[in-house]
């Protein structure tokens, strides 16, 4: 299955309008483990989108991925511009010549993620969501239950990467803030998509 | 010359608190920095690293860092510019001050990377 672009469109739309409602739970989660500004970064990041988009409406995937990257790595602030932004710029050019399939999409995404973090599986970090929905599309339908399994796997996960591995042992027991704001991402998807994708 | 160095902190001040020392080591060394977000609040802003890269002279950059973000927007710059950027995961102050001293005296890069090398931190 492919994500056209009217699909693409709603779909992170539809994202920007979920981290934008949800700024402050974000950044309860990151106060936790965190220094408590991913709901502020994304939030701005959010407003960023929306506000390139609204000017100039992307026509082809590609673009719509690109403008989503540069809204991202421009104003987030945080590590999750550049992560973001990675994810969505090398979804972009795997696009640029004709659209692939969404579970390909997604884990060219995640590598772009593993690669500017440096980073794996296993870490408390977004890619303990992203990896486990690129392996679900892979095999079928992506489900909002397969997104909450996914987020709430971080949950008891000590932190090995980022600046809630300070905390070793203490980051066990809170959800990872960037998990949150992929698992809105990816829920999203599914709403475009439909729970029968 | 050859080697120009680039500062990446969070801190706008950090940033040029550390060209300050060196610039004492390195005088005909261009430093450039980049520090803190476009409004100049603590973070990283992949806009100023490329900046500071356009306007630093030499033909290969030296790039040193302090955090997570500053890293990964010195990498996205890195893969999209077409000079040679070589990140070096040490110590800011320390490696930054010891590269500057060689390039000022137009060291190679073997040496200078073996001199910083064991200030790796990161």
């Amino acid at each position: 299955m492919r994500l056209e672009l009217e699909e693409a469109s709603n779909w992170i739309k539809l994202f920007a309008k979920k981290v934008e409602a949800n700024k402050s739970e974000l950044n309860e989660l990151d106060t936790a483990i965190g220094d408590g500004d991913h709901g502020t970064n994304m939030d701005r990041g959010a407003k960023a989108i929306v506000e390139s988009l609204s000017k100039n409406d992307p026509t082809n995937v590609s673009d719509l991925y690109k403008d989503t990257a540069f809204a991202m790595i421009q104003k987030v602030g945080g590590a999750s511009g550049p992560l973001y932004g990675t994810a969505f710029l090398d979804m972009s050019k795997a696009v640029k010549n004709g659209n692939i399939e969404l579970s390909d999409l997604i884990q060219i995404g995640t590598d772009g993620i593993k690669r500017r973090g440096e980073a794996d599986v296993n870490m408390k970090t977004m890619i303990d969501v992203w990896q486990p929905i690129s392996d679900v599309l892979k095999s079928g339908k992506l489900i909002k239950k397969d997104v909450k399994e996914a987020l709430d796997s971080t949950e008891d996960m000590v932190a090995t990467k980022g600046r809630a591995s300070y905390l070793e042992e203490k980051s066990k027991g809170h959800i990872d803030p960037g998990s949150q704001s992929s698992a809105y991402l990816f829920d999203t998807l599914v709403d475009v998509l439909g729970e029968n994708n | 010359m050859k080697f120009g160095i680039l500062i990446v902190s969070h801190s706008n001040k950090i940033a040029e608190g550390v060209k300050d020392l060196i610039s004492e080591a390195a005088p005909d060394v261009s430093i450039t920095l980049a520090g803190g977000t476009d409004d100049d609040e603590i973070g990283s802003s992949m806009q100023k690293i490329q900046d500071a890269v356009d306007t630093n002279t030499g033909d290969e950059i030296l790039a040193f860092y302090d955090l997570g973000s500053s890293k990964m927007n010195l990498d996205m710059v890195s893969e999209l510019s077409s000079k040679p950027i070589h990140r070096f995961d040490v110590a800011l102050v320390e490696g930054a001050y010891a590269a500057a001293t060689m390039a000022q005296v137009n060291s190679p890069m073997e040496i200078i990377e073996n001199s910083i090398k064991d200030m790796k931190i990161k």
